[in-house]
């Protein structure tokens, strides 16, 4: 099959016209010669089938950023038979550098000038006739966003694809040295067929800017737009997941119960409460990453992620990360899934990996949940709300430790200099595509995990079977006896514990593994645990919900985005020994005070 | 005319690159934003607490931090 390869500088809309090309049926996939993944897709040219590769997009082929290997190693892997090179057309003068690099190699190109509704209204001309004969290969004007003049590109795709590439290029170092010939090309060219306004400012944009950017409105308006995306989220996705688990519920009841109910006990407990409940649990976190990435779309493709990364920068920098972290962080606070894959807004792969250690610590509303319970077995009802600002506070804190103190390890060595487009009107296709591309991202990567994940715990809850579930005669009784010594130091009793083993899947499932362990459910199991517990012990517990490892799903994220199970098992481990030691200290710390 | 780093301008000066004294990534990075000797560039506005810099070369907004600035040397125009 040929293939074509998606080539250009960031911002060019490249993305876009790979959607509009692929239609969505995009898959991500591993190439050789690189380690990060690539999102490709096999579209009907003519009456052949091409597959089409997204590069990510590159200022300088002769570059030493992450991505700009990234295209060399993939480019030098894996020929392709075709290079579409998408050039931003309000931007044509810096642009035209990679072009001329990249024909440099001797590649079959085709150049799409991009954005020509934007360079429209910039008053941009360009004499495409001119410009397609002055480097040898054929260009189109195109808007990959409203589709205008996209057919006669690929019709043109389709023909250019059915010569042989010319070959490729050996030395591609050596070429470096040739900048300044480079610069002279690009003068000659641009000089005799473009035209560019004397002062070209898009008006708008700057006058939304000295709003947005404001030294004292800024942050103000930063918090505020991030509160909307939050509440947005969250208010929209919760009625979406209720409905989900009431219809899964239904279908258990309706169809599955009275169907396995010839099966043995224990193989109709296996089958709907270990596999059926992974699925269950896999499907409620669909309705928050589609509407998650649906806003996040939106914030950046309008052009505001990367304002709101210069407004965070003067503290995030200290941090070791940078303003876009930032927003992912805050984002955790609702769910650390889609927080963890929302990171690949981040280029260098450093910070993202630091950004990725530093979001599961965000107080997510599932381990809410656990708080507001605990809270009001134990605490007065003016002490609760103070009790719950404490551990946004401790979510807040460990994340600034954890980031400091792993700073030095996740070294960022790429330079901070950031584009910032002019503000665009994100277009519903766009967005859609987003959040539908993202949530197969999930299911492919993280259904398996999460499935034996709760398998495997419902086994230890379940087995021996001659055992009471979840009682202290189970495998997971024995862990939890087994664990106590290192739970005792930090308050936390056995059935606790068991609890806590539960809570490694989804953080929901604590209060439900409780009302299990103590058979005893709703206000009586509060009551038996404001009994048994006192509130040093509680909040012992409490801290430790918060910052052992999130939920399997998280953990299934950080493998599927990190691909590197040193990475997954460092961010357990130090969530794990975090845990303990802010526990224990205060725990310990406590009593020694006399409470 | 005086020489100055691009850290050390006001929001709303206009300045001439004199020279870049940047290590090879930065350089190139910047190269390729279209920040090269002889280029005019404005300073539009600089953010809170150090934060960093948004400046114009041509038709294109950047934001880059202080450090990096520094390493650019101006002539103010």
């Amino acid at each position: 099959m040929k293939r074509i390869a998606l080539l250009g500088m960031p911002n060019t809309g490249k993305s876009t016209l790979f959607n509009r090309m692929t239609g969505g049926a995009a898959r991500v996939g591993n190439w050789p010669g690189i380690t990060v993944e690539l999102l490709s897709g096999k579209i009907l040219l003519g009456s052949d089938m091409v597959e089409i590769i997204d590069l990510p997009g590159i200022y300088d082929l002769h570059g030493f950023s992450d991505d700009e290997q990234v295209v060399r190693h993939f480019l030098h892997d894996n020929v392709p038979d075709l290079a579409l090179v998408v050039v931003n057309t309000t931007q044509i003068e810096r642009q035209m550098s990679l072009l001329l690099q990249l024909k440099q190699l001797n590649m079959n190109i085709v150049v799409l000038l991009n954005m020509s509704d934007e360079a429209k209204k910039f008053g941009i001309t360009v004499d495409v006739e001119k410009m397609s004969e002055l480097l040898e290969m054929p260009v189109f004007l195109v808007s990959a966003k409203y589709g205008n003049g996209y057919s006669e590109a690929l019709h043109e795709v389709g023909n250019a694809l059915r010569y042989p590439t010319p070959g490729m290029a050996e030395q591609l170092r050596s070429q470096l040295e040739e900048d300044e010939q480079l610069e002279d090309e690009m003068a000659k060219v641009l000089e005799s067929t473009v035209q560019v306004p004397a002062r070209l400012s898009d008006q708008l944009t700057e006058k939304l800017d000295s709003v947005m950017l404001h030294p004292w409105f800024g942050l103000p308006i930063f918090f505020a737009v991030m509160y909307m995306v939050f509440q947005g989220v969250f208010l929209f996705g919760q009625p979406f997941q209720e409905g989900i688990a009431g219809l899964l519920d239904w279908f258990r009841g309706a169809a599955l119960e009275p169907m396995l109910s010839v099966l043995p006990q224990f193989l109709q407990g296996f089958l709907l409460d270990g596999v059926y409940n992974g699925v269950a649990t896999v499907a409620a976190f669909v309705p928050i990453i589609v509407l998650f990435f649906l806003f996040i779309a939106i914030v950046e493709d309008s052009g505001y992620l990367s304002r709101a990364a210069f407004l965070m920068d003067a503290l995030m920098s200290r941090l070791g990360l940078d303003g876009r972290g930032f927003v992912m962080l805050l984002m955790g606070f609702g769910c650390n899934v889609p927080a963890v894959m929302g990171t690949r807004v981040m280029r260098s792969r450093a910070m993202r990996l630091l950004t990725m250690l530093v979001i599961p610590l965000s107080l997510c509303t599932a381990r809410l949940q656990v708080f507001i319970f605990f809270t009001a077995a134990l605490f007065s009802a003016a002490a609760a709300p103070l009790v719950l600002f404490t551990l946004y506070l401790f979510s807040f804190v460990t994340a600034i430790i954890t980031a400091l103190i792993f700073k030095g390890r996740f070294k960022n060595d790429e330079p901070f200099v950031l584009e910032l487009p002019p503000y665009r009107f994100p277009t519903f296709r766009q967005m859609a595509l987003r959040g539908w591309l993202e949530v197969r991202h999930f299911l492919r990567r993280a259904t398996k995990f999460i499935v034996i994940g709760v398998v495997m715990v419902w086994l230890l809850t379940n087995l021996p079977t001659t055992a009471v579930p979840s009682s202290a005669d189970t495998w997971a009784g024995m862990l939890g006896s087994a664990f106590n010594p290192f739970f005792e130091p930090l308050g936390i009793n056995e059935q606790l514990t068991i609890a806590l083993l539960f809570g490694f899947i989804a953080k929901e499932i604590v209060i439900g593994a409780l009302a299990v362990i103590y058979t005893l459910s709703g206000d009586a199991l509060s009551g038996a645990i404001g009994q048994q517990l006192d509130w040093v012990q509680a909040y012992s517990f409490m801290l430790f919900t918060l910052l052992y490892t999130p939920c399997l799903a998280t953990v299934a994220t950080l493998q599927s985005e990190s691909k590197q199970i040193r990475f997954t098992i460092l961010s357990l481990v130090w969530s794990l020994g975090l845990a303990w030691v802010v526990s224990f200290t205060f725990y310990q710390g406590a009593r020694a005070l006399g409470y | 005319m005086s020489a100055h780093t691009l850290a050390a301008l006001h929001p709303g000066d206009t300045a001439t690159i004199v020279s870049i004294h940047a290590e090879e990534a930065l350089h190139l990075r910047l190269l390729a934003l279209g920040l090269r000797n002889g280029k005019q560039i404005e300073l539009i506005r600089k953010a809170s607490f150090s934060g960093p810099l948004q400046v114009r070369v041509g038709t294109t907004d950047i934001m880059l931090r202080r450090a990096e600035a520094s390493k650019i040397e101006v002539c103010k125009v």
